[in-house]
């Protein structure tokens, strides 16, 4: 009886766990298979043609791609430093005492929803942009910069982490050669956790790039390519965020779908090579 | 200026920028919670947990159908699938251990985790909305168990892993067959941690909006009615925020600060239960 039982249970688990991959790949074809029409209607010019007008059925994702490619550059240019200084001060300098609640709090600070940063973003720092950079303050840059103090909390804790797996045996050599807090930093934990923090940092450019409420807020959903970055721009998942729930014709659905496909897979990739390239051994995130 | 002085110099400089540098990124995060409880306790009052929607400009709305909408979206999403992720998670650690099938499941699953949450709801749109004709509480709650699987199992494969394998060959030893093992010892010694994944899992979903703007989609009054749209405070939160009215936009701060509460609150229990454990 038990033995019945028991094969019971282990086959249900079983399926289970191999369901989350099958739901994983039917993801990845009910996607496609709704991106069929906007293929076969535009092909290869979807990623190149940079009119999106869904009055005359016409779409191309150029502006939402570049939107998506300078947010999240710029989002990257402003955060990477922040979080490698947060990163050495909560490994390096803070005190003791200071290093539990300091890095807690940003641990916390990094499962707040995105929603709320991109509210704040809205109401609090869409008006300095517009007084300090002119425009209306709803633009490229803001988004940028919401979008970096979003995944702040995110990349700070995963560079500490990977900055934390360096020996301290190997730390206490150095400053025992009379080395400086900056001489360890650089020649000891740098090199030594250089896959880890590299990897944090690409872990943190995968999930910038998908992210969709603290931006929608802040970026306007104009599709238009500009370089003057205080003008209002999209991205993908902003096109997606604004667009997906009043689309009125199949190839405007199709097209969305392509989009959603497209962003899935880029960051799939993305996410990937962090985690396997950089991150494979460490497990630290 | 000797090679040493210029060490400490640089030295000196490297460490007051990452001070500053910390100083900054806290600074715009305490920000941010600032506003949050400062807006939020503002605009908190009785009637936002009594009353429904209202049209802008009396001010009698509330946050009542946003508030049981998105307890509904989750509690389902949580019953369905915390026992899949539980489960999925114990043939990792308990069946599959380094085979190839189960680490490939372990890396898809830590891709999901990151991936972007935006694609799910196109994916339940697709495969829930569109057949059915128009929005639904199902459709919503279907998108947040797909983002709540992955974190659960790998929070489960982990926690069952800590568990010594000697107390399962203990169980083993006395003759009891394998499903009891598990249910009875290792799920048992693992409890804490489990119920740390599921916690964690939870607050994740609850923040999340873009999966829900086009599954749940939106209503403005009570329904408890899963077949149909349904409100839920993260989409209703972004709705009024974007919205011109003043008295609406106080009504996002509520909806923010209730949220985050929440969310923080289920983090800091989360975290609590893991330290309990450690110290025994």
């Amino acid at each position: 009886m038990s033995s019945i039982v028991d094969k019971i249970f282990a086959n249900t688990t079983k399926l289970i766990a191999f369901g989350v991959l099958l739901l994983v790949a039917w993801i990845f074809v009910v996607l496609f298979e709704h991106s069929v029409e906007s293929i076969k209607a535009f092909g290869f010019t979807f990623i190149t043609e940079d009119k999106w007008a869904p009055n005359v059925e016409k779409f191309g994702a150029l502006p939402a791609i570049y939107g998506s490619v300078v947010s999240t550059f710029l989002a990257m240019m402003l955060a990477v430093p922040v979080a490698i200084g947060i990163a050495i001060f909560l490994s390096e300098i803070a005190h003791a005492k200071l290093k539990a609640p300091v890095g807690i709090s940003i641990e916390l600070l990094a499962a707040i929803p995105s929603v709320i940063y991109g509210m704040w973003g809205l109401f609090y720092f869409v008006p300095i942009i517009r007084d300090t950079f002119g425009g209306i303050g709803i633009s490229m840059l803001t988004a940028g910069i919401i979008l970096s103090i979003m995944i702040l909390p995110f990349m700070a804790a995963v560079t500490r982490d990977a900055m934390n797996t360096t020996p301290d045996i190997l730390k206490e050599s150095a400053y025992a050669l009379g080395g400086t807090k900056w001489d360890v930093i650089k020649d000891i934990i740098i090199p030594y956790a250089k896959a880890g923090i590299i990897g944090s940092f690409i872990l943190a450019l995968g999930r910038a790039i998908g992210e969709t409420m603290a931006v929608t807020f802040v970026m306007g959903n104009v599709h238009k390519i500009s370089v003057d970055l205080t003008e209002p721009a999209t991205s993908i998942p902003v096109t997606l965020a604004n667009e997906f729930a009043e689309a009125d014709s199949a190839l405007y659905y199709s097209s969305l779908f392509e989009l959603s496909l497209f962003l899935l897979v880029i960051s799939f990739t993305i996410i990937s090579v962090a985690k396997f390239y950089f991150l494979r051994r460490k497990r630290i995130a | 200026m000797t090679h040493t002085q210029k060490r400490i110099l640089i030295n000196n400089i490297v460490m007051f920028l990452s001070t500053l540098s910390a100083v900054i990124g806290i600074g715009f995060l305490l920000w941010i919670l600032s506003v949050l409880v400062i807006n939020g306790l503002d605009a908190l009052s009785m009637i936002i947990f009594t009353n429904e929607g209202a049209p802008p400009g009396n001010d009698n709305g509330g946050l009542k159908h946003a508030l049981i909408g998105q307890l509904m979206l989750v509690s389902y999403a949580a019953l369905f699938g915390v026992p899949l992720g539980v489960l999925a998670g114990t043939y990792l650690s308990e069946y599959g251990l380094k085979s190839k099938l189960s680490e490939t499941i372990r890396d898809i699953s830590d891709i999901m985790m990151s991936a972007p949450s935006i694609v799910i709801g196109a994916f339940v749109y697709a495969i829930v909305v569109s057949p059915m004709g128009h929005f639904s509480g199902w459709a919503g709650s279907i998108a947040l168990t797909i983002i709540m699987i992955p974190i659960i199992l790998r929070t489960t494969d982990d926690m069952l892993q800590l568990v010594p394998s000697t107390l399962r060959e203990a169980a083993f030893a006395l003759g009891a067959p394998k499903y009891k093992v598990i249910i009875q010892i290792v799920y048992r010694g693992a409890k804490a941690g489990i119920l740390t994944g599921v916690l964690l899992g939870v607050a994740r979903v609850a923040g999340e909006t873009a999966p829900l703007l086009f599954t749940s989609f939106n209503d403005n009054f009570l329904n408890m009615d899963m077949n149909q749209p349904m409100a839920s405070l993260t989409v209703t939160m972004y709705n009024y925020a974007t919205s011109p009215y003043e008295d609406w936009q106080k009504l996002g701060w509520a909806a923010a600060f209730i949220l985050s509460m929440f969310i923080l609150s289920l983090n800091i229990f989360g975290r609590l239960f893991l330290l309990k454990k450690k110290n025994k």
